[in-house]
């Protein structure tokens, strides 16, 4: 890996400083006995911790390390590994999706190939080193005690539609990630520029009603619950209908015009100690099992997962592991991208 | 005889080994042309996704107030995305060769294309340049794109493969062909073998079989060696037929005779029949001599191998053997060549200067020359010589019919007739103008 390549992804890593500690960290299977699986991921340890458990329940004997890490931060230890410095993780899963592509295209990868794995369909595997273990949709979600039924927005052009009013009672009430802050706020908003030409018309409508860009799932939902915000667009599935579960305030909705998916990306780090073991990992994740738990935790929506009528499933478009996403990390593109954001935000 | 098997069973193959050789070479030069031709054909496929992302890219560069602006459209990194396992390396240099945006680092090629190599695997680069001339910017900003060698690899191996799997038909059949032609072309020996198979065992004449010409000299061959065999036969024959007619009678009268001679009560009377016995035997041993000696230099004239020789030589061979004070030598002083075998023609010579010396008056003279195209070695001498109408037929058979003395002289002859004919040559009498009768070998002369 060159230096200047570093230093490209380090800018790229956004203005959060990069920390060297998990944010947070559970060990599974026995406690003593020969060295662990390093897992690094960004998902919550709790939501990920039913599907350690029957992991390393299947397979006796074997102890799973698992650390959670920012997704910017586990970018940057991840790259240090490749680049010899520190210990590589035996597994790394990022919600990040387009940062893992851009390792393994610096061949920072060590490649696993599995019956599990070549079943991948090919939007969720990239190279025989990058697996798409999840499936979680970018939802909308509302606090169903303040937004009537008639008014409850089913597709972008109901939320347009929304705010279109200028004495809408919703100007000012609608959240979004802060795309600058949040990496993957920054993948959904670019993949919806991709998409649709309906993410100008949107852009516009959350500039002129005043739409709040701010950070991160857990906030927004919780501003949702508690009536802050009316709708939240964007947002995670997994973390909303979690919280759904909890909180009868909060209705999630799946965009009917189209919705997006992301799958997290799975990668062996190359030079991982144990990348058989990562192996097994990866195959149980993507085995009945381990989807089950993935499933239970909304980590995968199955079949649609009931977020959109008939649970219509063309309606999803995953965001594919695969070099176009190297387009949104380009310097170039993210500025002007970014520009055109902070100059719709910051209209008065 | 294992030495034999082997060598019968080398022939068809070597035909099938020849075949294999060829099919063998044939393919592998096919195989090693259909890669070149599917790695060319991949390479041009994927280069053009390459020139088409960079032409996207370079597209996508504008000059705004100054400063280069690069938006790439995701249909360039669609495009590259054709080839799915595939890493993609791009980077847009600015006129200085400082990196306005994409990967850091990357070499700019020399040409427009170029191999290097990322994160350990080989990369096929394209650099694209775009020409700006604007007010407050000018000079080339370069557009490099890159990509790992996957897909091409295997669309290479793929148009291998296919061209392979379609010429492999053809391969087959090519090998079907040389089968039948090794059958084919091995079908004349097998009807010859089925011919002389077919044969009784002492049917010795000539194989009729319809051959092609390569095999004809092989049938050619065998028929010779069949035609020689009936010669020996012939020989055998004669010679035991000859033996048992010439002997019996001999042998029978001195019987007789010694009968008489034991019964004889006077011994003077007695001593003559001895005498005669006596005399009997030598004559008979001489015609056993004859006989065996006729048998040997026909066998010899017919199998011994024909060199270059002198006749000149032979007479003077044959003075010496015969060594008569009374035999005079006639030479020229040219050389008198032919082909043939010294041995048997010394003693057709020695046959003829005998009988003219036994049946024939002085002066005997041996003489050797040239007549022409022939060869000519001949005895001369003053006495009445052979009846002129039995010259057509003297030396054919001998005559079993006459005495034993005449049948010696018959048997010379015979010998003399037999060698002429080996050598292609013929036995001659004649009348020279001086009335001397002469007795004459002529051979086909050697060019000098």
């Amino acid at each position: 890996m060159r230096p200047g390549a570093v230093a490209l992804l380090v800018a790229l890593a956004g203005p959060a400083a990069a920390q060297t500690a998990p944010e947070d960290a559970a060990r599974f299977g026995p406690e003593t006995g020969p060295g662990a699986l390093v897992v690094r991921g960004t998902t919550d340890v709790a939501l990920f911790a039913p599907l350690l458990d029957a992991f390393v329940a299947s397979l006796p004997g074997i102890a799973v390390a698992y650390e959670q890490w920012g997704s910017n931060d586990l970018n940057a230890v991840t790259l240090a590994g490749c680049r010899g410095e520190g210990t590589p993780a035996d597994l790394v899963v990022s919600s990040a999706v387009d940062l893992q592509v851009k390792l393994v295209n610096d061949g920072c990868a060590h490649p696993h190939s599995s019956l599990m794995t070549v079943a991948l369909p090919p939007s969720a595997a990239w190279r025989d080193e990058l697996f798409g273990v999840t499936e979680e949709p970018a939802v909308i979600v509302y606090n169903r005690d303040l937004v009537p039924p008639d008014e409850a927005p089913r597709s972008r052009f109901d939320l347009i539609d929304l705010l279109r009013p200028d004495d809408s009672r919703y100007a000012g009430r609608v959240a979004t990630y802060d795309i600058e802050e949040s990496g993957l706020g920054y993948l959904f908003a670019f993949a919806d520029s991709q998409q649709a030409t309906t993410f100008g018309s949107l852009i516009e409508a959350f500039a002129r009603s005043r739409a709040i860009a701010t950070c991160c799932s857990a906030e927004i939902i919780q501003g949702v619950a508690e009536g802050r915000y009316l709708i939240a667009y964007n947002v995670l599935g997994s973390y909303a209908l979690d919280r759904a579960q909890e909180d009868p305030r909060l209705a999630v909705v799946a965009p009917e015009d189209y919705t997006l998916v992301l799958s997290r990306a799975a990668m062996i780090p190359r030079g991982a100690p144990n990348p058989t073991g990562a192996g097994l990992l990866i195959d149980f994740m993507l085995s009945d099992e381990g989807r089950a738990a993935l499933a239970a935790q909304h980590l995968l929506v199955e079949d649609g997962g009931h977020l959109l009528p008939d649970d219509d499933i063309s309606l999803y478009r995953p965001i594919a592991l695969s070099p176009t996403l190297l387009l949104g990390l380009d310097q170039q593109k993210r500025e002007t991208f970014l520009a055109r954001w902070r100059a719709t935000f910051s209209q008065p | 005889m294992p030495h034999r098997d082997a060598h019968t069973a080398s022939l068809a193959l070597r035909l099938a080994l020849s075949f294999a050789l060829v099919l063998l070479l044939g393919g592998t030069a096919l195989a090693l042309s259909a890669f070149a031709y599917g790695r060319q054909a991949a390479q041009r496929a994927y280069d053009q996704l390459l020139i088409g992302a960079a032409d996207q890219i370079a597209g996508s560069i504008s000059v705004h107030g100054g400063a280069v602006v690069v938006d790439i459209p995701a249909s360039a990194f669609d495009l590259l995305a054709l080839a799915p396992d595939d890493r993609v390396l791009y980077a847009v240099l600015d006129p200085q060769g400082a990196l306005i945006t994409g990967y850091d680092g990357l070499t700019l090629p020399a040409s427009r294309f170029a191999t290097a190599e990322h994160a350990g695997e080989p990369v096929r680069l394209i650099r694209v340049g775009r020409q700006f001339s604007e007010r407050n910017y000018a000079g080339a900003v370069d557009v490099v794109v890159g990509q790992t060698t996957r897909a091409r690899d295997a669309l290479a191996r793929d148009i291998t493969r296919s061209a392979l799997l379609a010429v492999a038909p053809f391969a087959l059949l090519m090998a079907g062909l040389s089968a039948f032609a090794v059958r084919s072309a091995l079908a004349p020996l097998r009807r010859i073998e089925a011919g002389l198979a077919a044969r009784e065992p002492r049917d010795l004449t000539p194989l009729d079989v319809a051959v092609p010409p390569e095999i004809g000299q092989l049938v050619a061959t065998i028929n010779r060696f069949m035609a020689r065999q009936v010669r020996q036969f012939e020989i055998m024959r004669n010679l035991i037929a000859d033996a048992s007619h010439q002997l019996r009678t001999p042998v029978a009268a001195m019987r007789a005779q010694a009968e008489l001679a034991a019964e004889e009560p006077d011994p003077e009377r007695q001593r003559a029949i001895v005498e005669r016995i006596h005399n009997r035997a030598v004559g008979m041993s001489r015609l056993t001599d004859q006989l065996l000696n006729h048998a040997l230099i026909i066998h010899r004239a017919d199998a011994a191998p024909h060199d270059a020789l002198d006749l000149r030589r032979i007479a003077i061979r044959i003075a010496e053997e015969i060594d008569a004070d009374d035999l005079l030598l006639d030479l020229p002083e040219d050389e008198v060549a032919c082909r043939g075998d010294a041995l048997s023609l010394a003693e057709a010579g020695k046959n003829l200067v005998n009988n003219a010396m036994r049946h024939g008056a002085p002066p005997v003279t041996l003489a050797a020359c040239r007549e022409g195209g022939l060869a000519v070695l001949s005895v001369r001498d003053r006495g009445p010589g052979v009846p002129e109408a039995l010259w057509a037929g003297a030396g054919a058979r001998f005559d079993r019919t006459g005495a034993v003395t005449q049948q010696s002289a018959s048997i010379g002859l015979s010998i003399v007739s037999a060698v002429a004919a080996a050598h292609r040559g013929a036995l001659r009498f004649g009348r020279r103008p001086s009335g001397e009768f002469e007795a004459a070998l002529t051979l086909p002369a050697a060019r000098r």
